[in-house]
């Protein structure tokens, strides 16, 4: 019993941090109707910001408000000068546009700060609650994910900047009709978008260690949560962030159990990312509009 | 009366082809003009080409200054308030939050409070489903929406497309009634483009007519009204 409220515990903080990636994934598909491959990669590169950050001394708070900061203003300019110029073109120009994004920011990274592992810190205490159920960090990874997550909604639900981003995203073309700078609106979402990777990063570097591919998995587990939610919905996607950290958790705890009841190994650890690959086939084919996703239909 | 609308020489473009070939006109201010055409005569596209919503050429003024080149959301900033075809409500907002959103840059909550008030003693329905999402709305109450929107801007200028379209012929009356009160209490000038002729005949004072891109014909709407080959072409008797 207690290992399974473990699994739980640190299945939410996993899943705080896969939240967090559905919700920018989400963000800039329901302004572009793209999804960004690039995502997990410009949060690995805005940890590696944080972590050069904290070595040139800053402490671990300022040297993530450095970053997210930083990472706003990247977000914002490969907006304007990367993908403003690609209005108009194919699905698949975008598609290509991404993919040269994730290399060239896991190269970067890589030529940078090099390939070998780093430890990043935690600013969390140590201690564990409720006997060990869960630690001081992933308690903290909620925490901060939570906040930002109601820092977002408030700012979308109740600033007329917010309204205007959410109009544009709708309606560009009704939006410009009442003055909203739609053009601005994307690239601010794409800022907001690298911000929250920004935060995810840092949030779950201490766990998987500095490294160019940190986010490779963490950004397919977002992939899942979104899909799981609905890609165009925010509050799905970041629901199923959580339940995709939990489910994965779960299935190596079963997967456990079985062995030990039945001496046959069915699932375990190994098999979290392919019962995370499942949940998206599985969800696209039964469901492709998510758990709370709209059913778009287009009249031809 | 001073123009509040200069328009000359105007062309407008889908991709390469000419959807308008060199068209001008004038409007008055605070007057209720209209552009009537049979389908395909360039509209809606003349519309679009006031908002900087297609590609145009030519010149046009509004309130004297030169608009021709702006972006649509300069436009309707500068007080040009189109109201689309088909009425583009933001279907996931609701009825507040999409009246709201044509006054976001505005930091004077009061007086947008005020406007709000504004729109609401015109279209008290739209107060009724205030938290309503607009999606959910009639399409008599989506074009009321649409109107509302468009005066949450403080236009001086409106520019009405097809506000009857699908919609019951009571309905519409009362559109056009509050449309005629919007125009003589709040002083918006209004530039109406309408399949239903007669209604927009009565409405308006001066009317033009638009035949595959040009202006054929220009008048006072009552003598349009009497223009033998009007009557037969539009209002069909």
């Amino acid at each position: 019993m207690e290992q399974l409220l473990q699994q739980i515990a640190s299945g939410l903080a996993s899943g705080a941090i896969y939240a967090c990636v559905a919700l920018a994934l989400v963000m800039i598909f329901t302004a572009t109707d793209h999804l960004n491959f690039a995502q997990g990669e410009m949060a690995m590169f805005s940890t590696y910001l944080c972590w050069q950050f904290m070595q040139s001394g800053l402490g671990f708070w300022t040297a993530l408000a450095a970053t997210v900061a930083l990472s706003f203003l990247i977000g914002v300019l490969i907006e304007r000068f990367i993908l403003r110029p690609l209005a108009g073109a194919s699905v698949l120009s975008s598609v290509v546009v991404f993919i040269g994004l994730l290399a060239i920011f896991h190269s970067l990274a890589g030529g940078i700060w090099s390939h070998t592992i780093k430890q990043f810190p935690s600013p969390f205490p140590s201690t564990t609650l409720g006997a060990g159920i869960i630690g001081g960090h992933q308690i903290g990874m909620v925490a901060v994910t939570l906040v930002m997550l109601g820092l977002l909604f408030s700012f979308f639900r109740f600033t007329s900047l917010g309204l205007a981003m959410r109009a544009a995203a709708q309606n560009p073309v009704s939006a410009r009709l009442v003055g909203v700078r739609v053009d601005w609106m994307l690239a601010l979402g794409w800022g907001l978008a690298a911000a929250i990777g920004a935060v995810a990063g840092a949030m779950v570097a201490p766990v998987v260690y500095l490294e160019p591919n940190m986010m490779t998995s963490v950004l397919l587990y977002g992939f899942a949560g979104a899909l799981v939610g609905g890609i165009s919905s925010p509050g799905g996607a970041v629901f199923g962030g959580f339940l995709v950290g939990v489910i994965e958790n779960l299935v190596a705890y079963f997967g456990n159990l079985t062995e030990k009841l039945f001496g046959v190994y069915v699932i375990g650890n190994g098999e979290k990312l392919t019962v995370a690959l499942i949940i998206v086939i599985t969800i696209l084919t039964l469901k492709p509009a998510g758990l709370f996703g709209r059913v778009i239909t287009k009249r031809v | 009366m001073a123009a509040l609308l200069e328009v000359e020489g105007l062309k407008a473009y889908y991709g390469a082809s000419e959807a308008l070939h060199g068209i001008g006109f004038t409007l008055a201010q605070g007057g209720i003009t209209t552009i009537l055409g049979a389908n395909g005569a360039g509209k809606t596209t003349c519309l679009r080409a006031l908002a900087g919503m297609v590609r145009r050429l030519g010149s046009i003024r509004f309130d004297g200054r030169a608009i021709e080149r702006l972006a649509t959301e300069d436009i309707a900033r500068l007080g040009v308030a189109h109201v689309p075809e088909g009425r583009g409500t933001f279907t996931g907002l609701t009825v507040d939050e999409n009246l709201r959103v044509a006054a976001h840059t505005r930091r004077d909550a009061a007086a947008v409070r005020d406007d709000l008030e504004r729109v609401f003693a015109y279209f008290p329905r739209l107060k009724e489903r205030v938290a309503q999402q607009a999606g959910t709305l009639s399409g008599g109450e989506q074009q009321m929406l649409a109107i509302g929107r468009a005066l949450m801007l403080r236009p001086r200028l409106m520019l009405l497309d097809e506000p009857s379209f699908g919609l019951a012929p009571l309905v519409v009356q009362e559109i056009f009634r509050i449309m005629r009160r919007i125009n003589e209490e709040a002083g918006v000038s209004v530039l109406l483009v309408e399949q239903n002729a007669a209604l927009a005949l009565d409405l308006a004072s001066e009317a033009y007519v638009l035949e595959t891109g040009t202006v054929v014909l220009h008048g006072r709407a009552a003598d349009v009204k009497k223009d033998e080959g009007i009557r037969k072409s539009y209002l069909g008797y």
